[in-house]
């Protein structure tokens, strides 16, 4: 299985929590499976989707919000768990799609493919850190805690086009969705 | 006025709700202020450009957002300014404390702060350097207005001088 159906399952789960999407072709994949107005597509700033999820998860806290990010990404922006962890906004639940490789420039490997990123998590002090096969992703979205979750997936692009919405647009119409 | 009072005052004016930082020994007391106002949302962070993407998505939730660092932060942060803020027309305030200016004790702030104009410049952002506390309340209190306006952040940089 790769990313694309990873988003398909997680998708499943998703009602009407905001979504922060990793650039490249998470955003664009998430755009083909299920476009809606809470969709927030990042276009640039590789590494910072769970920033962005956490601000807005600061900002929102009534809100659920769900961030799909990559590992790759995930390298790029480490502080951030850091981060995340020290402020646990109850309403944010961070899943990495983790497929070992810098999917959206040719499937390069990253580093992940050498460590366990839950276990980092839970070092950190994530009480909800999962893979996510052994959990249901609703209930840690609800939970008290920020969550933490890996889902391991093969390398692989679908063939999912380039999204045709402006970044204005994307922004609006998110903002207005709130 | 005093220097770190005025910047708080401009804050409050311009409504600013929501601050990320990276700490500067020149912020300090304006840290602390921002701590203790119940009406700021405060995130220390790691990294500035982390904090670049929290007050992006802290401004997605209706948010008004500053982050207060040094102007080495600056350069942590500029393509999450280009390619995240100005891309997506995110307004945000950045008050740097810049080092590197006439005054400066530690060499290793210099090139850095001498390049910080240019490096605005460059990225075609507007900017100001206020001389009096009464110049940085000004600049400060109409610089969020700015920044919407111009769909861009906007910076006070803040020289050894002026403290």
């Amino acid at each position: 299985m790769a990313r694309y159906e990873a988003i398909q399952k997680i998708m499943e789960s998703i009602d009407d929590e905001l979504i922060v999407c990793n650039i490249g072709f998470p955003s664009r994949e998430l755009y083909e499976i299920c476009d809606r107005s809470e969709n927030f597509y990042m276009i640039g700033s590789m590494g910072l989707a769970s920033s962005i999820g956490l601000g807005l998860a600061v900002a929102k806290p009534r809100k659920d919000v769900v961030v799909i990010d990559g590992d790759g990404s995930l390298l790029m922006n480490m502080g951030s768990l850091v981060t995340v962890f020290a402020n646990n906004p109850s309403n944010l639940t961070w899943i990495v799609i983790d497929n070992g490789a810098y999917g959206s420039t040719g499937n390069q490997d990253t580093y992940a493919q050498k460590i366990n990123l839950v276990d980092v998590a839970k070092g950190i002090g994530f009480k909800n850190s999962f893979n996510f096969d052994d959990i249901d992703l609703k209930d840690v979205i609800r939970s008290d805690d920020a969550g933490f979750i890996v889902y391991e997936t093969e390398p692989g692009n679908s063939s999912a086009p380039i999204i045709d919405l402006d970044p204005i647009t994307i922004k609006e119409r998110f903002m207005s969705s709130i | 006025m005093d220097s770190t009072q005025a910047i708080y005052d401009g804050l409050k004016d311009a409504e600013v709700d929501f601050i990320v930082s990276v700490p500067c020994v020149n912020l300090s007391k304006l840290l602390d202020m921002v701590d203790e106002d119940s009406e700021i949302t405060h995130i220390p962070v790691t990294r500035e450009e982390e904090g670049i993407g929290i007050c992006a998505g802290a401004y997605l939730g209706g948010k008004r957002t500053a982050i207060l660092m040094q102007n080495s932060g600056l350069g942590n942060s500029i393509n999450a300014l280009k390619s995240l803020m100005e891309l997506y027309e995110f307004p945000l305030l950045m008050i740097m404390s810049h080092r590197g200016t006439e005054g400066e004790s530690i060499c290793g702030q210099v090139p850095m702060g001498e390049s910080t104009p240019k490096i605005l410049e460059g990225m075609d952002f507007s900017y100001f350097t206020p001389a009096t506390p009464d110049e940085a309340y000004d600049n400060v209190r109409h610089a969020w207005e700015q920044s919407e306006d111009e769909g861009k952040p906007v910076s006070i940089l803040l020289e050894i001088s002026y403290w």
